[in-house]
């Protein structure tokens, strides 16, 4: 499957199919702190993503302070 | 997994709720929550004016959503802050949101208007970007508040941005700003109302409201903020929750409802020192604010270059204590 990380945005090609909570594990990202959309859509952490899947891990941190 | 509501596929796990939701079940979740964050807080009242800090982020785009739904009656105010391309992509979400709703978006460019953008302006100033940032915004959404008459300003900050803050304020016993770090400041001596509707939802609540509202928000992180403090805060904050879901409420709420009242009177004595500023007449600790001084050292007394972009409604603004806050 092709995975989109984004902050910096880059491209990874991963083995599938897969759960999204799999994934995840593999490429050491705490869930908590992303959101998972495959095909435009939001995933669970029990779905299973296809190895033709476009995925996009996209992170929900942001930073600004004062 | 099924919708804790509806038993329907659910598209999201909340795991501090120990719940999983739908897309139609989690939308009202993150609408209830906002709903009972103003009603315990006295935050508005029906038919309120409210003017939303809208940077083009998920949790000011989801907040004014939000607010539209239940009804209030809602113009948002974009500050451009010059951070070149992370600027234009959150100006572009903004009038994008705003354009296709309808809605009445105002805009403040600080580089035209005050003559400085954060990046050149905090490195002249000597002073941190996101310090100079968040006091820029404080002083611009304020006045443009009190300026337009709104009932009240309210910001996006969310469960996540305010426990972070709280964690920050706590490690170093900063009595004053945990004074002020309230759900809602009440309006006076010079300062609008300002709320914080998204205290009860966490970010990664807020970005997926977005996603399932089809809410195209800046992804793309401020680079100015990369390795900040408030990010280390939230990192830690993070650790803990994933060993024990539900202890950032519980840090944040236990604070408002055990703790923050021993603070209060820290504020009281701040205020009362509060005068106005001789250069743009907001409320003021010395002869003249933090922002005006701000603009005179970013700027060299340079002044604003007046190149502001066609077709933006221009706002004439004001001053802000020093909270502490993100902005």
């Amino acid at each position: 499957m092709r995975v989109e990380l984004r902050n910096p945005s880059r491209m990874l090609e991963i083995a599938g199919p897969l759960s999204v909570v799999a994934l995840l594990r593999r490429l050491d990202i705490d869930r908590e702190t992303v959101l998972v959309i495959s095909d435009g859509t939001l995933v669970p952490g029990d779905a299973r993503l296809e190895a033709d899947a476009e995925v996009e891990i996209r992170p929900v941190i942001s930073g600004g302070a004062s | 997994m099924k919708c804790r509501v509806c038993r329907q596929p659910a598209v999201i796990d909340v795991r501090r709720h120990n719940a999983n939701f739908c897309e139609e079940h989690f939308v009202r979740l993150c609408r209830d929550q906002v709903v009972k964050a103003i009603e315990a807080f006295e935050m508005l009242s029906p038919g309120d004016r409210v003017l939303v800090a809208v940077s083009g982020g998920k949790d000011s785009l989801a907040l004014w959503d939000i607010l539209l739904a239940l009804g209030y009656e809602v113009d948002g105010l974009y500050l451009g802050l010059g951070i070149g391309d992370y600027s234009e992509g959150s100006g572009h979400h903004a009038r994008e949101f705003a354009a296709a709703r309808g809605l009445r978006l105002l805009e403040v460019d600080l580089r035209s208007e005050h003559g400085f953008g954060i990046p050149d302006g905090s490195r002249a100033a000597n002073r941190p970007p996101c310090s100079a940032c968040g006091l820029s915004k404080r002083h611009l959404f304020d006045r443009a508040a009190r300026e337009g008459d709104y009932d009240a300003l309210a910001t996006g900050h969310n469960l996540d941005d305010e426990a972070a803050v709280l964690f920050g304020n706590v490690l170093r016993w900063e009595g004053e700003y945990l004074a002020r770090q309230m759900p809602v400041l009440p309006a006076g001596n010079g300062f609008p109302r300002k709320v914080k509707p998204l205290v009860r939802l966490g970010e990664r609540e807020t970005a997926a409201y977005c996603v399932l509202r089809g809410i195209d928000y800046q992804v793309e992180e401020c680079p100015m903020a990369a390795g900040n403090r408030h990010l280390g805060y939230k990192a830690a904050l993070n650790a803990v929750e994933a060993q024990s879901p539900g202890t950032r409420h519980a840090f944040y709420f236990g604070f408002l409802d055990r703790a923050a009242d021993l603070f209060r009177s820290q504020m009281a004595e701040v205020d009362q020192g509060l005068g106005t500023c001789a250069t743009c007449g907001s409320p003021a600790n010395g002869e003249v604010c933090a922002f005006c001084r701000l603009v005179d050292r970013a700027t060299g007394d340079r002044g604003p270059t007046h190149d502001a972009a066609v077709g933006r409604v221009p706002v004439r603004l004001e001053s802000r204590r020093d909270d502490g806050v993100p902005g």
